[in-house]
């Protein structure tokens, strides 16, 4: 099935509470190569047919406006994947 | 007899679990998450609650934690354990049960007092229930709805590795009405419904005696004391 993947991250500069607590885990558990840990979503839009240039317009504009929210999160990325 | 109840970053229940041990005659030690010594306990409940904010999966940072790695060592050992709502949730990430817990098929979080069937009598969990013996207790969570490979649901059907069903009502979806486990031992029981709730008159589901008099949840500790008598 045709789909555009959004990827929506925390903010950098932004505590990331899931991220900070599998990292903790990490390091107690010795794996100290692992300096952070941040924790994102993958979203994923599905199509019948292979997405035009407008669905990809609208899947970016629905990307900035609904599925992140600009004050925390960042779009990563928006993507066509067959 | 010694029963040690773990503390996580995110319990709530540990306080009523250790209540409920005491009441049925046992002495509740406190465990501490960062604390890999189990104190020479008899028995170790894991409480409900939101261990470690319920991050990644629900129970599997906690599965991480120190005393955890204590804990699955001695119940490979046949230490009793019994994990409770989010307790059950760290067996299953600790891989002490099978399968998974999901978000509640309906998508909402539930509380309600539940019904269930008594399915497995031979844990030191259940010794006091009878076989097929149906029980109320509170249950109370968002992501309570068991699920497995259909293997591993034949494989639960035909060892008879399930300890609980839901009766009347599946209130989150669960495969097979699981409610509730035990391991191929029988040392190990988890269930998702909250026992500590139910071991005190006055605080407990209603009967059809009297409002919140139900203390079905009681048998589960007294079960564990009886066992221990049993082997010591």
């Amino acid at each position: 099935m045709p789909k555009i993947i959004v990827e929506v991250m925390p903010k950098a500069d932004l505590l990331d509470p899931a991220g900070k607590a599998v990292a903790n885990s990490l390091q107690r558990k010795g794996h100290e190569a692992i300096a952070n840990v941040r924790i994102g979503k993958r979203i994923e839009l599905h199509y019948d047919s292979t997405p035009t240039e407008a669905d990809i317009a609208a899947a970016r504009a629905i990307a900035a406006d609904f599925l992140s929210n600009g004050v925390i999160e960042d779009v990563i990325d928006v993507r066509v994947e067959n | 007899m010694r029963i040690g109840v773990v503390t996580f970053p995110g319990t709530l229940d540990d306080r009523d679990a250790a209540r409920a041990v005491r009441l049925a005659g046992g002495e509740a030690v406190s465990l501490w998450h960062a604390d890999a010594n189990l104190h020479e306990v008899d028995a170790v409940v894991l409480p409900g609650g939101f261990s470690f904010g319920d991050y990644l999966r629900c129970g599997a940072i906690a599965a991480q934690a120190p005393v955890m790695q204590s804990v699955i060592d001695a119940a490979n050992g046949g230490l009793p354990v019994l994990g409770i709502c989010n307790g059950f949730q760290v067996l299953v990430e600790a891989h002490l049960l099978p399968g998974g817990l999901i978000r509640n098929e309906h998508q909402h979080f539930i509380c309600r007092d539940q019904k269930l069937i008594v399915e497995n009598i031979d844990t030191p969990f259940t010794n006091q229930f009878e076989m097929g013996e149906e029980i109320t207790i509170p249950l109370k969570n968002g992501e309570g709805g068991y699920i497995a490979t259909d293997e591993t649901l034949k494989r639960l059907e035909g060892e008879n590795l399930i300890a609980f069903r839901y009766s009347e009502v599946n209130p989150n979806g669960s495969l097979n009405d699981i409610a509730g486990l035990r391991n191929e031992r029988g040392n190990v029981v988890g269930l998702m419904p909250h026992p500590e709730h139910a071991v005190e008159p006055g605080f407990g589901p209603d009967t059809s005696v009297a409002m919140r008099s139900g203390i079905d949840g009681l048998k589960f500790f007294t079960s564990v004391i009886k066992s221990f008598a049993v082997n010591a």
